[in-house]
């Protein structure tokens, strides 16, 4: 069976008076069916690029410069805007960061709803009320109706996040990617959201890109996440594999920054330095000035290779038992 | 910890309300007999807290909870509408003169968003040698080499004093925001949300300097943040706020272990951790209530699963249900 979703060598760059940017720089990844795959990265490493550019939102100075999209059998890339228009919304969703974004503040949910709705089915304006019903009683809003005749700045913070993922739902996608969209949230809406995701994708079978800086929350999300540093993929594995032993220096870096369940008090292992600046990487491995193992070997250019089985990194020296 | 010192903060019942005047038209519409009220927000309702002197207590709560009112409060830049906030056995709020002057310099905020907080017309070395100048902490022509030494304790280059803030990345713009509220030599620091805005790998670098800064320049610290991992990690005592009132407060790692409150339970059991298995999330129903019209008795009522007839009705007192440990919680009393 072939992958739902195929993304070879991305490139997205974004042309800027001060050089290109390569924000997306050679990313090659795959969903099945039915997965959850976890994005993660730091802000700047290109994980919402990527995001954007599988649904064609990136806009100029960006471009997909190249590589390949293959969604369901065919190349997004080569199929330009006319291709994604069919799907977005339609077969591929994308969930944002800030519902506000999302929603337009001057028209009621109902317009927006069945809006969405027509624009890809053929269906009377009834069954489209029908439909934008059941979706919101399934990301657990009760009282529908009274919800549709509502504009989006009379609901809490939540239950804009859980209209806009009706929204995504409305035409059972195969796919759903979602940009960040619990990090505004507080924790009790937060766990709320994520129970419902969870269960929608166990029910309908749609499979999740879930972009997040968060380790911790697809920790106990995702079947598998990838993990991004300077518009590249560093490491790639089940989720259980990479938390439990992570190969990258990154990943491990990342795990070892946050506090939680470190000794109380303890001084945290910090990863030194700060990201590099996307117009002016540094030769072969990105990662190279701020990582404890650099040598002479990391000056030339990294490619992903497959140390353990099922395991993929980036790196010459990966932390491999023995 | 030295128990029979006074604290260097004491905060006794203070409540912070914000009202929405009512406009011309609403007045002559209530004169005629309509039923608009004023409509009043308890941001913050009837908190007791007392902060000793080289600890840090954390403050934790969701969004509306109040905690960064009370942060600005301690702070002086709002004034509560009751209650009193002693620092070092003074009231902030009666203070005159040179001594409120003083006890302002005392208690400096470092807040969430450098961003928004720095001047971004003025130079680093104008940013944080300013206050020195104008308070004279310093002669005025060592106001150089002071604000020289200051962005080297924060772990910044002096070389880079020339430099405006949008030149600097956001851990670096965290570290100038720091550096500011040290340079008038404090001996206590409010953190609102100080390393919310940070990537992990900076929030770490960020947390780990105000550790060493603590200990170099025996520093107090309220540290208020969403983040109970962080608050965990870097606090000795913790206070769980929800819609204005202090629900729990104890001994950080006591607290985690042990949380007594139904809302601190919740809470902890939502927290995201790394877990090797996969996890379902498990759902604490409903959502915040608004404060505006915050539910009787205990305001957590609704949202508990263990509500019974008087949460509804009385609110609970905080009261200490173990040594140092106190909760807001009438199951405490049932048992």
């Amino acid at each position: 069976m072939t992958a739902l979703l195929d993304v070879r060598d991305l490139k997205t760059h974004f042309f800027t008076r001060d050089g290109i940017a390569k924000a997306v720089d050679g990313v090659t990844f795959s969903v099945e069916r039915g997965e959850i795959l976890g994005l993660v990265g730091e802000s700047g490493s290109g994980k919402s690029v990527t995001g954007f550019s599988l649904l064609g939102l990136v806009d100029p100075p960006g471009k997909v410069v190249s590589g390949e999209i293959v969604f369901d059998g065919a190349d997004l890339v080569a199929g330009g805007e006319e291709a994604i228009r069919g799907l977005r919304g339609k077969r591929i969703a994308m969930i944002f960061q800030d519902p506000m974004m999302t929603l337009n503040p001057v028209l009621k949910i109902e317009t927006q709803m069945v809006e969405t709705v027509l624009a890809h089915a053929d269906v009377s304006r009834t069954e489209a009320l029908t439909r934008c019903r059941e979706a919101l009683l399934r990301v657990g809003i009760s009282a529908p109706d009274e919800r549709l005749a509502s504009y989006p700045h009379q609901f809490s913070g939540g239950m804009r996040q859980r209209v806009a993922i009706a929204i995504a739902l409305l035409h059972e996608p195969d796919l759903i990617i979602a940009d960040e969209p619990t990090t505004a949230l507080d924790v009790t809406i937060q766990a709320q959201i994520l129970a419902e995701v969870q269960k929608l994708c166990a029910e309908t079978g749609t499979a999740l890109i879930w972009i997040t800086h968060d380790l911790a929350v697809v920790s106990g999300l995702a079947d598998r996440l990838a993990v991004m540093y300077a518009g590249r993929i560093v490491e790639e594995g089940p989720t259980s594999e990479i938390i439990a032993n992570p190969l990258h220096p990154y990943t491990r870096g990342l795990i070892e920054s946050v506090p939680h369940g470190k000794p109380h008090r303890s001084l945290l292992q910090q990863i030194k330095g700060m990201a590099p600046s996307l117009l002016n990487l540094p030769e072969g491995c990105s990662f190279r000035p701020r990582c404890p193992r650099a040598d002479d070997a990391c000056r030339r250019a990294q490619t992903l290779g497959t140390p353990l089985p099922g395991r993929h990194v980036r790196c010459v020296h990966p932390y491999i038992e023995g | 910890m030295a128990e029979n010192n006074a604290p260097i903060l004491q905060m006794k019942g203070v409540s912070k309300r914000f009202v929405k005047e009512l406009d011309t038209a609403e007045k002559a519409a209530r004169f005629f007999g309509s039923s608009i009220e004023e409509q009043i927000v308890h941001a913050v309702d009837g908190v007791d807290l007392a902060v000793q002197k080289g600890e840090v207590l954390g403050l934790v709560g969701e969004s509306g909870c109040g905690k960064s009112t009370l942060g600005r409060m301690v702070a002086g830049l709002t004034t509560p509408s009751e209650g009193s906030i002693r620092f070092y056995g003074e009231d902030i709020a009666s203070l005159k003169g040179d001594a409120a002057r003083r006890a302002a310099l005392q208690i400096q905020l470092v807040f969430q968003d450098p961003m928004s907080s720095l001047n971004p017309r003025l130079r680093v070395g104008e940013i944080v040698g300013e206050a020195p100048r104008v308070h004279k902490v310093v002669p005025r022509k060592d106001v150089d080499s002071y604000v020289d030494e200051t962005l080297e304790r924060v772990g910044l280059d002096p070389a880079m004093r020339k430099r405006y803030p949008h030149q600097f990345s956001g851990g670096q713009r965290a570290r100038i925001g720091i550096a500011r509220a040290l340079a008038v030599n404090p001996s206590f620091i409010v953190c609102d949300e100080s390393v919310a805005a940070l990537d992990v790998s900076i929030q770490a670098q960020i947390l780990n300097l105000f550790m060493r800064l603590r200990e170099e320049l025996d520093l107090t610290y309220l540290f208020i943040s969403h983040d109970l991992g962080v608050v965990e990690h870097i606090s000795d005592r913790i206070a769980v706020m929800y819609l204005g009132r202090v629900v729990e407060m104890g001994d950080a790692q006591a607290l985690f272990a042990e949380p007594n409150h139904p809302y601190t339970q919740a809470l902890l059991a939502e927290l995201p951790t790394f877990e090797v298995k996969r996890r379902t999330y498990s759902t604490i129903k409903g959502e915040i209530p608004s404060p505006l019209n915050p539910p009787a008795g205990c305001h957590f009522h609704p949202r508990c699963p263990h509500a019974f007839a008087r949460c509804s009705t009385e609110r609970p007192r905080l009261t200490e249900i173990a040594p140092g440990r106190f909760s807001a919680c009438h199951l405490n009393e049932q048992a």
